[in-house]
Formats: structure tokens, sequence, C-alpha cells
């Protein structure tokens, strides 16, 4: 099929005005007939929700917690990207589209990512009005910081909960259109399909977390900001019930699955202590400012630690190996996320890991306190020691930290054009759930601005052209597709609930996780992908004999509502496999072992995969059609990055 | 180290409910205390027994989802969430009893799980500014002195727990409430509908069946993040202002 993008004509700073004034509007007056179903409430949903409730829509919001305000952004820490300029230090929208465009390795659209970068500043503006605290200086200005490399102070913070308070930014607006009527809340109600009315979405089927219902809800337009399916490793930085089930059920029905190989690997993370661990925390990626990271040179000594026999702290100088400022001498311990990530990863490897699973390096603050004194790095990363020690009962003012990669954030996604609309007419993904602006990686403190930018700036106008196009005539929940669709529904869940196996849900979940950590982690090759691709299916086939689900559909059942996310994580699992084998070269968070330079670095080609690739699906156990979006750079010079 | 459980356990909410033992050995330090959970849980469903339900999400303690009642204390004998509570806080051999929060406004759903709908109900009533996306002024327009916004950036740390509601012996919603009309009172933001806000949020949590605040300070004492009696003070006042020269016109 071929893939419109529908990006306008014209010059890049002037599209997405031109954009906006082409498009069609609905009259203010119809605009309460139309009925939109927006599936998630973290920032992308709750903003788009409350947009829409505020422009006169009658909005359906539904999110699988107890409360709107839980969504999973609310746990996001560093900050959020904006051009605003305030620093006076040169930053501009170009900059900011430029920098974007760059570090996710030259495969986002230019035309997406411009818009971010333009109505990135408005985000602000919103948030402050709204009531969000962000840090400020004492003439009562905002304050910046510099994240993640960047060379100008962009990003707009709160404390190390910047997520928390945008989202409670959102979840006020949107509380607000719940009391005016305009927006209602489906709390603990779970999207379990898509509903497709000649070749339109019209709906969803959702199950009620706390009774088991089985409901079907209608409406002219779908929009799912469901977020990202970093759990398909078992083991991430994502809240406990982040899952991929909304977007991979509207991919069975149709929309299209890109680039769902590209996974960000945090290198900043608190390692895993055991067996137990049921989710990774992260260190922010501030850290690195100020700490050093290294494993000892040999791996006798690394082994001594490992037993304990023998203290980090007390390992001499010339015994250490500071690994990345040795091969990066220029950025040293700030290189981007995934060059630090694949470091730590081949230290470990080569068997110089430093706590008992072997899996973890050092980061170092000793330096850092000799230089400025204990209370000043205790003002800069004072809480994020506090967690440390918390979580691991290590004092890091004394020792060094531990920290090891973690699964972190999935630049794939549903695909979408320039009006964030799917190939399913009526089908709309924001935020993380889509494939769209960060390429092959993302940047730090940009998911919070693309997520906020979705719901408050873009979709708000984009649906209008839709919605315009279509008649207003209610769709009733009585038409076939929403009894297909529940009894379909329906069908799985008994099925899960009458297999009663030997092996828990978590079991292969975990199972799962290793396959994917193993195969299609943080390096990749072709030997190990086709391995896993065997595996996950073998996985598969064993679950859907062998799972053992308790209890009734008539409940509150959490193993139920495990299951039904693991099932399709199982599915994922192997698209991801089959997109990572497909995409033979290295870009951004995607690194394939051939394809590297003679030192060992991500070698992108240009020339063979500077598209999207958008998976169409043909059916259970069927291989996907591969679509390809090819991507085209009119603004920017493509280079190879290079940190040394 | 070999722990002993007490836990509630109700089938679902006309259920009357009861406390069940269980062992749970292989212990380690470093465990969460949800974790231990988890150990427990797969180990129940290996014996075809109901798993306990708990509510939880993010795991790193600012999400509010988890709320264990933990041997008569909110989120346990830490000053943290339950998530964040790990078990080098017990001894071999403890004895631990665990409890969904207590109070009417939050009826038990089933086992460790509670309905807080209420708390969303009284956002609804008034803790927002009513403006709406675009045409707002730039973010630079109207300075913030620092400590004021770092005073309301404290208040408006509130995770939505509900700790406060049940170490209280009255179920008060005080500090939740507070910490919300303190946040927006003291940002020229929240100017526009500070009484009416304030009016309205209190006349919410009474409907609801929160109690009356007795000032005991339990509430403070339990809370994951701090929150501090100043807020409760400040509604107080804010109350107290907007009755005597209401907006509510
Ligand atoms: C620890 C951590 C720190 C981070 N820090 C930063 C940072 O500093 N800066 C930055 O820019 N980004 C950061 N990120 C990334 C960023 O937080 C996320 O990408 C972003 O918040 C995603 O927002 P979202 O609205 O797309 O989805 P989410 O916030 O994940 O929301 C998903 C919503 O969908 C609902 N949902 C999902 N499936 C269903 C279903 N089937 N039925 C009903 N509802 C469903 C959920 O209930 C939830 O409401 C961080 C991420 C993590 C994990
Ligand atoms: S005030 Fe504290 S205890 Fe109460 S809901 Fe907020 S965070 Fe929880
Ligand atoms: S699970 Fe989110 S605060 Fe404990």
């Amino acid at each position: 099929m071929k893939l419109d993008s529908k990006i306008p004509e014209g010059p890049l700073a002037e599209k997405w005005s031109k954009h906006k004034f082409n498009i069609k509007l609905v009259n203010p007056a119809n605009k309460r007939k139309y009925d939109i179903i927006v599936v998630g409430t973290g920032l992308a949903g709750a903003s788009a929700a409350a947009s829409f409730g505020e422009l006169g829509y009658n909005v359906k919001s539904f999110c699988f917690q107890d409360s709107p305000r839980r969504a999973h952004s609310i746990a996001a820490q560093g900050g959020i990207n904006a051009a605003k300029n305030y620093q006076n230090d040169g930053d501009s929208v170009y900059r900011l589209f430029y920098d974007t465009v760059k570090g996710g390795d030259y495969r986002s659209r230019e035309g997406n990512v411009h818009r971010l970068a333009e109505v990135s500043v408005d985000i602000i503006d919103q948030c402050v009005a709204q009531g969000v605290p962000f840090a400020r200086e004492y003439g009562g200005l905002l304050a910046n910081r510099s994240f993640g490399g960047a060379q100008v102070s962009r990003t707009f913070y709160a404390r190390g909960q910047t997520g928390q308070q945008l989202l409670l930014g959102a979840y006020s607006a949107l509380s607000r259109q719940v009391a005016n009527g305009k927006v209602k809340l489906y709390p603990r109600e779970e999207m379990l399909d898509l509903v497709m009315i000649d070749g339109e979405a019209h709906g969803i089927v959702t199950r009620n977390l706390l009774t088991g219902k089985i409901e079907s809800h209608s409406a002219h337009a779908v929009v799912l900001a469901t977020g990202g399916y970093g759990n398909v490793f078992y083991l991430s930085t994502n809240a406990m019930g982040s899952n991929v089930t909304a977007a991979w059920r509207a991919h069975k029905k149709g929309a299209f699955m890109a680039n769902p190989c590209y996974t960000q690997i945090h290198p900043t993370c608190i390692p895993v202590s055991g067996d137990h661990q049921s989710k990774l925390t992260l260190m922010s990626e501030s850290l690195r400012n100020d700490g050093r990271v290294w494993v000892p040179k040999s791996k006798e000594d690394a082994e001594k630690i490992r037993k304990g026999q023998l203290k980090g702290v007390d390992l001499p100088e010339d015994k250490r190996d500071y690994y990345l400022e040795r091969k990066y001498p220029s950025f040293g311990n700030l290189v981007p996320r995934d060059v630090a990530s694949r470091n730590a990863k081949e230290v470990c490897d080569d068997g110089r890991g430093v706590n008992k699973t072997g899996l973890a390096v050092f980061l170092d603050f000793a330096d850092a306190i000799k230089r400025d004194g204990e209370d000043l790095i205790k003002a800069k990363y004072g809480n994020l020691f506090d967690m440390y020690l918390q979580i691991t009962g290590e004092d890091p003012y004394k020792m060094p930290m531990k920290i090891y990669p973690a699964v972190h954030y999935t630049m794939g996604g549903l695909w979408v054009d320039y009006n964030l609309m799917t190939n399913v007419p009526g089908l709309y993904a924001i935020g993380e759930a889509n494939f769209s602006d960060h390429g092959a990686n993302r940047l730090g403190a940009s998911a919070l601005m693309q997520g906020l930018a979705d719901g408050y700036f873009v979709i708000p106008y984009t649906i209008g052209d839709y919605l315009a196009r279509i008649p207003s005539a209610k769709i009733s929940t009585d038409h076939e597709a929403f009894k297909t669709a529940e009894a379909e529904v329906k069908k799985r869940l008994d099925n899960l609930l009458s297999i009663n196996g030997s092996k828990t849900v978590d079991e292969f979940h975990k199972d799962l996780g290793h396959i994917m950590w193993e195969y299609c982690g943080m390096s990749r090759n072709e030997a190990g992908l086709k391995k896993a691709k065997v595996e996950i299916k073998k996985l598969r086939e064993e679950f859907w004999k062998n799972v053992k689900v308790l209890g009734t559909n008539d409940e509150l059942n959490q193993s139920l509502e495990k299951a039904n996310r693991v099932a399709d994580f199982l599915e994922l699992g192997e698209l991801m496999v089959d997109d990572a084998l497909n995409r033979s070269e290295s870009c951004g968070g995607h690194f394939r072992e051939e394809s590297q330079t003679e030192e060992g670095e991500a070698k992108r080609k240009d020339d063979e995969f500077s598209y999207v690739a958008a998976w169409e699906y043909n059916g259970v156990d069927k291989e996907e059609t591969l679509n390809k979006e090819d991507l085209v750079f009119e603004n920017v010079k493509l280079t190879q990055r290079s940190y040394k | 180290m070999k722990i002993k459980l007490k836990v509630w356990r109700q089938k679902n909410q006309q259920d009357k409910g009861g406390f069940k033992a269980y062992d749970v050995d292989d212990v380690s330090d470093d465990m969460s205390f949800l974790e231990m959970f988890d150990v427990l849980n797969e180990q129940l469903v290996k014996k075809n027994e109901d798993p306990i339900h708990f509510d939880h999400d993010c795991r790193e303690g600012i999400c509010g989802a988890c709320s264990m009642y933990i041997n008569g204390r909110p989120h346990g004998p830490e000053q943290t969430t339950t998530c964040q509570l790990h078990m080098r806080s017990f001894k071999d051999g403890d004895t631990i009893t665990v409890e969904p929060w207590r109070a009417k406004a939050f009826p038990v759903i089933k086992d460790l799980v509670v309905d807080r709908g209420a708390f969303d109900r009284i956002i609804q009533s008034g803790g927002y500014v009513s403006v709406n996306t675009g045409g707002v002024p730039d973010a630079n327009d109207i300075p913030i002195p620092k400590k004021i916004a770092d005073h309301a950036f404290d208040s408006a740390t509130c995770i939505g727990c509900g700790a406060c509601v049940a170490a209280c012996k009255n179920s008060s919603a005080m500090l939740f409430v507070s910490a919300k009309v303190s946040q927006l009172a003291m940002l020229p933001q929240g100017q526009v509908e500070r009484k009416t806000r304030a009016e309205n949020m209190v006349s919410q949590m009474d409907d609801e069946g929160f109690g009356s605040c007795s000032n005991t300070g339990a509430c403070e004492a339990e809370c994951p993040k701090g929150i501090s009696l100043e807020n409760i003070a400040r509604l107080n006042r804010e109350y107290l202002n907007a009755k005597v020269t209401s907006d509510n016109i």
C-alpha cells in the first residue's frame, strides 16, 4: 500500500500555518454533534480530551488506572524542552528542529519535527497558565537547564518531578471539562478492541476492570494515547501496567505499526538486584554531568568486587578503566544514551561488571565531591542520592553508585500521517503510542514535549478536518460490528480462563523479556534475531496451552488483566524482531552488529534504509507485509554521528 | 529472612472480609514490599489460590496508586509510599499486618483495593484554573517570586494516595484538599477563582463523607510527600475569607 504522509507542500517553516489554514473546520454549533473517544489519560490523552471538550465535542476518556492522574506520564523526572530561547543562548525553533532530527539519527520526518519545535513554545505558556509550578530564578522568571548533552539550556523543569506537574496540569484541565459535562471519564476500563464500520474507526470494546462487564462505546473518531510498549522486555522503567494492548488490537484491525524495533535503552538505571525484580528505576541523566563511569581494568579485580572481597572505593586509580573518557575523549561521560548503554554492556560482557549479577558499572562522585564539596553535590542531586539509598541500601556519598542500562522508551508505534491519523480513517494515535517525531532515538525531555504538542496543539485542529467530512448522525452500538467485536473479546477471555495450565503469567512474561533483552536489546545480529523469532513463536504456543489464570471474568481479576496484556506482547515481540532483522543498518537505538565502523561505532546505511518501516497485519501466525514510507530531507544534511 | 503476614482478604464490596495468615520465606533485604507480595502471589497462584489484589503502577513513589495499611500505619514504618518501602525495614521472623485504607469515603473493592474516586470528584469541583487551550499570555509575562513558586511546588507534589485520610481518626481529607487549594492560592494564576475554589472543594469534600479535621497532625506524619499542616491552616484562612466575602453570588 502507498503510504501518504500528507506533509504539506511549501517551505518548512510555513507548512504548519498553511496547513491550519487549509484544513476544514467544524462549525462551532455542530461540534456538539460529534463524539470522540480518547483512550489514555497521560500527557497526550488528557491534554487532547480536555482540549476537545473545550472546543465543544463530546468526549469519552478511558484509562485502566483508578484515576486519570495516575497515568505513566506522572513518573517523568527530568524536564520538557521548548524553543523559548529565554536564556538568550542561541536557541531557536530551527535549532530544536535540527537537534531533534539529528538526535533521531535522520529517521524522522522533517515536517513533523519542525511543527513540534514550533508549538513547543505554546506548551510552556499553557502549562504556566494552568498553575504548573515550574522552577524559577530569583528574578521570578522561569529557569532552564541543559539536558542530555544539548548545547543550549532549553529544558523547563519542576525539580525531579516534571512529568507529575505537567500531568496534574493536564488532569486539572480534564477535570474541569468533566465538571462542565463535556468529558465523561471511564477509569478502570480497558480497551480490548477497535470497532470498524465500513472501513472507518467508529468505536471500541472495553472491559470494566471492576465488574468484568464487556461494553461497547461508539464515536465518530477514536484517539489512542495509550503510551509505549517497553514492558515487552518485562523489566523496564515503565509503570507496571504500561502495555501495548490498545495499539496492538488496532494493528490487528488494520493500523500499521511503524519502526517497532526502535527502543531506547537508558544508561543510568539502578541495576537488577535479584529474580524478584519487578521493575527498574531510572536515575536521572543529569548525574552523568558530575559522575565518572568506570569498571576495573582486570577481570580478576572485578571478580573480587563481585564476591565482596574488595570494595570499589579501595581499588587504586591506575587499576580503573574510565572507559567512556578513554574511548570518547571529547564527550567523555556525556556521550548520548545509546552509546553509553552499549559500552556498559560491552564491559560487562567482558566479565568486568561490578555487582553480584555482573551487570553493573560504577558511577563515581568521589572526584566531584572532592572538587565541589559534599554540600554542592547534595544540593544538585540530593533527592536522587536519597532515592538510591532507599532502594539499594548503599550510600552514594561514600561508595560509587552502581548503574546499568534499562529499557526506557519506545520510538516505534502506530504509523500516523501529518494529521496524526493512522492509515485507518478516523483512528488517531498520539504521544508515545505513535511513531512520529523521534526517529530512531529520542532526545531527553522531548517525550513530554511531544505528548503535549500532540494533545493540546495538533490534534484539536487536525481532527476537525476529518470530522467536517463525515456525517454527524449518531453511531449506534447496535451495529453488527460491535456485536462481533464483543463476542471475540469474550471468547478470548474465556479461552484464557479455561486453559488452567501450570505456568503463571509472570513466568511467561519473564521468559519473553529474557528473549527480547538478549537478542533484540542493546545490540542485535542476524543469527540472534532469527533465534529469537523461533523462541518467541514457541513461547507463544506454550502460552496458549499452558498458562494459568485463576478466577472468573466477572470480578476484579488482575491475573486476567495481565494475561491479556502478555498475550499481546508475545505477538508484538515477534514483529519487533522482524523489523530489527529487516533493518540491517545501525541507527539510533537500533544497533546491528553487522553494521559498524572500524572503531565499533554505529553505521547508518542511508541509501538503503532512509525509510519508515510500516508493518501490515495479515492474520494469525502469518508474516506481516512491509510498507515503506521514504524519508525526504530537504533542509538538513545527513551526517554520521561522531562523539570521539 | 522469613516473614509472617496477616492480610485482609475480602472478595468484593458485599463480602464481610477477614484476615488470613501467610508465610513468606526467602525474603531478601533488597525486595520492595510489593515485590514480596509478588512472590507470595506467585506461590498462591501455583496453589490455585486467588492472588491478593492491591493497587500499584509506577512503583517509584509518584503515581499514588499503592495504598497498604501496614502494621497500623498507612504505607508502613517509613515516611514513604508502600512501593518504596523495602524489606530491609523489617526483621527475620516479623509478623506484618496488612489492611486496606479504612474510610467511609473509600469503600473497599477487593482485598487491599479501595475506591478513591472521591478525590477525583473533589478536584472536579474546582481544583483547576479555568483557562482553555491557547490564547494564554507568554509564560514569562507574570514573574513569580522564587520562594512563592517553590512553596506552591511543595503543595503541588501531593500524589493523591489517600494516606492522610487513612491516618486520620476522623477520615478527614483536609490535607489533600488543602494542598491543591494552597498551590493555586499562592500563584497569580489561581487568584481569579481563589474564593469559589476553596468553597466548592470544601463543600464537595463534605458531600463525599470525609470527616472533619481536629488538627491531630496524623496526616502530616504519614504523608509520603511531606505535605505540611501549614496547608491546612491556609485552607482554613482561605475558606473563612471566602465565606465572609463570597464570590458565589
Ligand atoms: C521513569 C521515566 C522518566 C521519564 N522522564 C522523562 C523526561 O524527563 N522527559 C521526557 O520528555 N520524557 C520522559 N519520559 C518519557 C515520557 O514520560 C513518556 O514517553 C510519556 O509520558 C508518555 O505519555 P503518553 O501520554 O503517551 O502515555 P502514558 O502516560 O503512558 O499514558 C498511557 C495512558 O493510556 C492508558 N491505557 C493504556 N492502554 C490502555 C487500554 N488498553 N485501555 C484503556 N486505557 C489504556 C493508561 O491508563 C494511561 O492513561 C520518562 C519515562 C519514564 C519511564
Ligand atoms: S496529602 Fe499526602 S497523604 Fe494525602 S493524598 Fe496527598 S500525598 Fe497522599
Ligand atoms: S505504585 Fe506508584 S506510588 Fe507506589
